[in-house]
C-alpha cells in the first residue's frame, strides 16, 4: 500500500452549463519517503490537485488515500506551502509562524514555541524581518515566510505549490537545499509542484508532467536516477541528468504543441504570478 | 551592528553633500510653503465668497420683507401708517424687524451672546452650589437627595447633551450591530433568514423609530417620574443608525478572502480561533467603515429625535428657537446649524483616524 494514493480522480468546477472538468482520471501513488515533482502548464490544475491532496477540496469522483485512509479534511500531517503565500497581513512574520506552531504543538510551552519560530525564521534568513508585516516584505521574502511556516509545523508530508517561484537563483538554491535537508534528515515525504524542470531534477526522485487543461491528466513519469546528495555544479556533466532533462523538455514541448494545434490557444510555459494578498 | 556601520559610512561619504541637501530641503520647503499658501488661500477665498453671498442674500431677503410690510401698511392703513412702519424698521426696533435669514454679522453676535449667556449660567451654578453646600451636606448626611441646580441649560450644556446622546446611541448601535453582524455573517442560512428583517427596518425613518421606542420605554418607565427623554432619544438614535454597521459587519465577515480561510483550515484552527484570529481581523476595515457611517447617521438623525423626545439637546434648542420667534432666534438657529455641522465633521474625522489605525492595508489606499 502506497503512502499516498490517488485513484481515478476527477475534479469538476461549477454545475450545469458552467461546469468545467479540470482534472480527469488522475492516478498517482507516492511511497513513504519519496520526493515527487509535478511539472505542468499554467492553469492546468496544479493548485487544484494540491488542494485535493491537502484536504481543502473534495474530488468529484475517485478516491484519495493517505496512509490507507481516505482524506476527508486537512491535517497537520500534511503541511502546505501555498502558491500565493497566504500570510495573514495583520500579523507579523513571527506571529504568522507562531500561530501555526501553536496549533501543531498545543502542549509545548510558549518559550519552546517562540524558540522554534526564531529557528525557522533564521533558517529562511529573515531574522531581521521577524517583526515586520507581510506588506513590508518583498514577494520573495513572503514566500520564504510561507516556507518557514509550513516546515515549522513539522509535517510528515510536505506539499509545495510552486514554493520558490519568486526567488532569485541564489536564495532559491539555498532554500532547495534547506527543504532537501529537512526532507532527508527526518525522512519526510514530499510533493513539489514546480515550473522549473531543473529544480525538479535536482530535488525529486520522480518527475510527472501534468498535461495542459481542461481535462488535465498526468503524463508518463520520469525517474531521476542520480545519487544523493546531488551536487548542483556537477549535475551538468552528469550524462544521466542531460538525458533525463532532454527527455522531459521534449515531452513537454510535444504536448504543448499538440494542444496548440488542437485548440489554437497559446500555452506559455508555466510562469507563476502570485496573487498579492493585500490587493 | 551592520546597520550602524553602513549608516556611519553613508554619513561620512555624504558629508560633502550636506550644504547641497540643506539647499534642496529649503527649496523643497519653499515649494511646500507656496502650495500651502495656495491651498489655504483658496479656502479663505471660498469662505469669504460664501460669507459675501450670504450677506447679500440675507440683505435682499430683508429688503423684500421690509418693503412688503411698508406696502401692506400703505394699502391697509394709509400713508401715515406706512411712514411709521418705515421709521420703525429704520430705527432697528425689534418689534417691527423683518424676521428672515439673518446676516453673518447677526449670527456672529448671537454666538457671542450665547457664550456670554453660558458664562452667566455657569457663574449662577457655582453660586448656587456654594449656597447649597451646607444644606446639601446635611441632606446627604440624613440620607436624602441633594438639591441640584435646575435652572436653564446654557448653549454649551445643550451641545454636550447632544454629544452625550449621540455617543450613547452609537455605543448601543455598536453593541447590537457588531455581534449580530458577526453571527449572521458567519452563517449563510441565518443571513438569508435575517435579510428580510434588515431590508424592512433599514429604511424606516427616525420619526417612526422614535415613536416605537417611545411606546415601549413609556410603558417600561410607567409610574416613574424621572425624565426618560434622554433614554428614549439615545435608544432611537442607536436603532436608527445601527444598520450600516450591521450590514457592513455581516458583509465583512461573510466575504473574508478565501486564502485566509484556507490558512485557517490547513492550520486546523478551532472555531473560536478562526473567528477571532482570522475572520474578525480581516473584516475590521469594513466594520469600521460601517461604524463611521453609523456615527454620521446618528448625528444626523439626532436633531429630529431630540426635537420629538423633548430632550435638552440641539434638536430641541433649534425647535424652541423657531417657536420662540424672538428677534435673534433665527440667528441662533444658524449658530446651531454651524455647530452641528462642525461637530459632525469632527466626529467623522475621529472615526476616520480610528479606522486608519485598525486597517492593516491603509498603505494600499483602500
Ligand atoms: N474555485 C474555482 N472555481 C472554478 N474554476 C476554478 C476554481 N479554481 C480553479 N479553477 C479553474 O481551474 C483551472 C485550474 O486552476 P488551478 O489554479 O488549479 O491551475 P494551476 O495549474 O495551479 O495554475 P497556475 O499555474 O496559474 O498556478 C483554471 O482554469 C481555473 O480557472
Ligand atoms: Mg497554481
Amino acid at each position: 500500500m502506497a503512502y499516498l494514493e490517488l485513484n481515478n480522480i476527477y475534479k469538476i468546477y461549477g454545475e450545469g452549463d458552467g461546469a468545467t472538468e479540470v482534472l480527469s482520471d488522475i492516478n498517482l501513488s507516492i511511497e513513504e519517503g519519496e520526493f515527487v515533482a509535478i511539472v505542468g502548464f499554467t492553469g492546468s490544475g496544479k493548485t487544484t490537485l494540491v488542494n485535493l491532496i491537502n484536504g481543502l477540496l473534495k474530488p468529484t469522483s475517485g478516491e484519495i488515500l493517505f496512509k490507507g485512509e481516505p482524506i476527508i479534511d486537512t491535517s497537520h500531517e500534511r503541511g502546505v506551502i501555498f502558491q500565493n503565500y497566504s500570510l495573514l497581513p495583520w500579523l507579523t512574520v513571527g506571529q504568522n509562524i507562531y500561530m501555526a506552531v501553536k496549533e501543531a504543538f498545543p502542549n509545548e510551552s510558549k518559550r519552546v514555541l517562540q524558540q522554534r519560530v526564531k529557528d525557522y525564521v533564521a533558517m529562511v534568513s529573515l531574522s531581521p524581518a521577524i517583526n515586520k508585516r507581510p506588506k513590508e516584505l518583498s514577494g520573495g521574502m513572503r514566500q520564504r515566510v510561507a516556507v518557514a511556516r509550513a516546515l515549522a509545523m513539522n509535517p510528515e508530508m510536505i506539499i509545495m505549490d510552486e514554493p520558490l517561484g519568486a526567488l532569485d537563483a541564489l536564495t532559491r538554491g539555498n532554500l532547495q537545499d534547506e527543504i532537501l535537508n529537512i526532507w532527508s534528515k527526518d525522512k519526510r515525504t514530499a510533493l513539489l509542484i514546480t515550473n522549473d524542470v531543473d529544480e525538479g531534477i535536482y530535488m525529486a526522485d520522480r518527475i510527472i508532467p501534468l498535461k495542459p487543461g481542461p481535462n488535465a491528466t498526468l503524463g508518463p513519469e520520469f525517474k531521476i536516477d542520480i545519487e544523493r546528495p546531488r551536487d548542483k555544479t556537477a549535475l551538468n556533466d552528469n550524462p544521466n541528468y542531460k538525458k533525463t532533462r532532454n527527455a522531459i523538455i521534449e515531452y513537454l514541448m510535444d504536448i504543448g504543441e499538440a494542444r496548440k494545434s488542437v485548440s489554437q490557444t497559446e500555452y506559455i510555459l508555466p510562469e507563476i504570478s502570485p496573487k498579492s494578498f493585500v490587493a | 551592528m551592520e546597520q550602524d556601520i553602513t549608516l556611519k559610512k553613508e554619513g561620512q561619504g555624504l558629508a560633502f553633500l550636506k550644504p547641497m541637501l540643506v539647499k534642496l530641503t529649503s527649496k523643497f520647503q519653499q515649494g511646500d510653503l507656496i502650495s500651502w499658501l495656495k491651498k489655504s488661500g483658496i479656502t479663505i477665498l471660498s469662505i469669504a465668497l460664501f460669507l459675501g453671498l450670504w450677506h447679500l442674500g440675507s440683505k435682499a431677503l430683508y429688503n423684500k420683507e421690509a418693503n412688503y410690510k411698508i406696502e401692506k401698511a400703505l394699502t391697509e392703513q394709509g400713508q401715515e401708517a406706512a411712514d411709521a412702519e418705515r421709521a420703525c424698521i429704520a430705527s432697528g426696533d425689534s418689534s417691527c424687524q423683518p424676521n428672515t435669514l439673518p446676516a453673518p454679522s447677526q449670527v456672529w453676535a448671537s454666538l457671542q451672546s450665547l457664550i456670554a449667556d453660558h458664562k452667566v449660567i455657569t457663574a449662577d451654578k457655582a453660586a448656587f452650589a456654594q449656597k447649597m453646600e451646607a444644606t446639601n451636606e446635611k441632606l446627604i448626611a440624613q440620607g436624602k437627595d441633594a438639591i441640584v441646580y435646575t435652572g436653564r441649560a446654557s448653549f454649551i450644556d445643550i451641545v454636550l447633551t447632544s454629544i452625550k446622546t449621540v455617543f450613547a446611541g452609537f455605543l448601543l448601535a455598536l453593541l447590537i450591530a457588531v455581534p449580530i453582524g458577526i453571527i449572521i455573517g458567519l452563517s449563510p442560512s441565518l443571513r438569508s433568514a435575517f435579510n428580510w428583517f434588515i431590508q424592512i427596518f433599514k429604511p424606516v425613518s427616525p420619526v417612526v423609530w422614535y415613536l416605537l421606542v417611545f411606546m415601549i420605554v413609556k410603558t417600561l418607565y410607567i409610574g416613574d417620574s424621572s425624565d426618560n427623554a434622554f433614554v428614549i432619544s439615545f435608544i432611537s438614535v442607536g436603532l436608527c443608525a445601527m444598520w450600516a454597521t450591521l450590514v457592513n459587519t455581516a458583509m465583512g465577515v461573510s466575504s473574508v478572502d478565501k486564502d485566509y480561510i484556507n490558512v485557517a483550515k490547513v492550520l486546523k484552527l478551532g472555531t473560536f480561533q478562526k473567528v477571532f484570529k482570522v475572520i474578525l481581523p480581516s473584516s475590521l476595515p469594513l466594520i469600521f467603515t460601517g461604524l463611521r457611517i453609523t456615527l454620521s447617521v446618528a448625528w444626523m438623525v439626532l436633531i429630529a429625535i431630540e426635537l420629538l423626545a423633548q430632550s435638552q439637546g440641539l434638536g430641541l434648542f433649534v425647535w424652541e428657537e423657531f417657536q420662540n420667534g424672538a428677534n435673534d432666534s433665527n440667528s441662533k438657529i444658524i449658530v446651531a446649524m454651524f455647530v452641528i455641522g462642525i461637530i459632525g465633521f469632527l466626529l467623522d474625522r475621529l472615526m476616520l483616524m480610528v479606522q486608519n489605525m485598525v486597517s492593516f492595508n491603509k498603505n494600499e489606499g483602500v
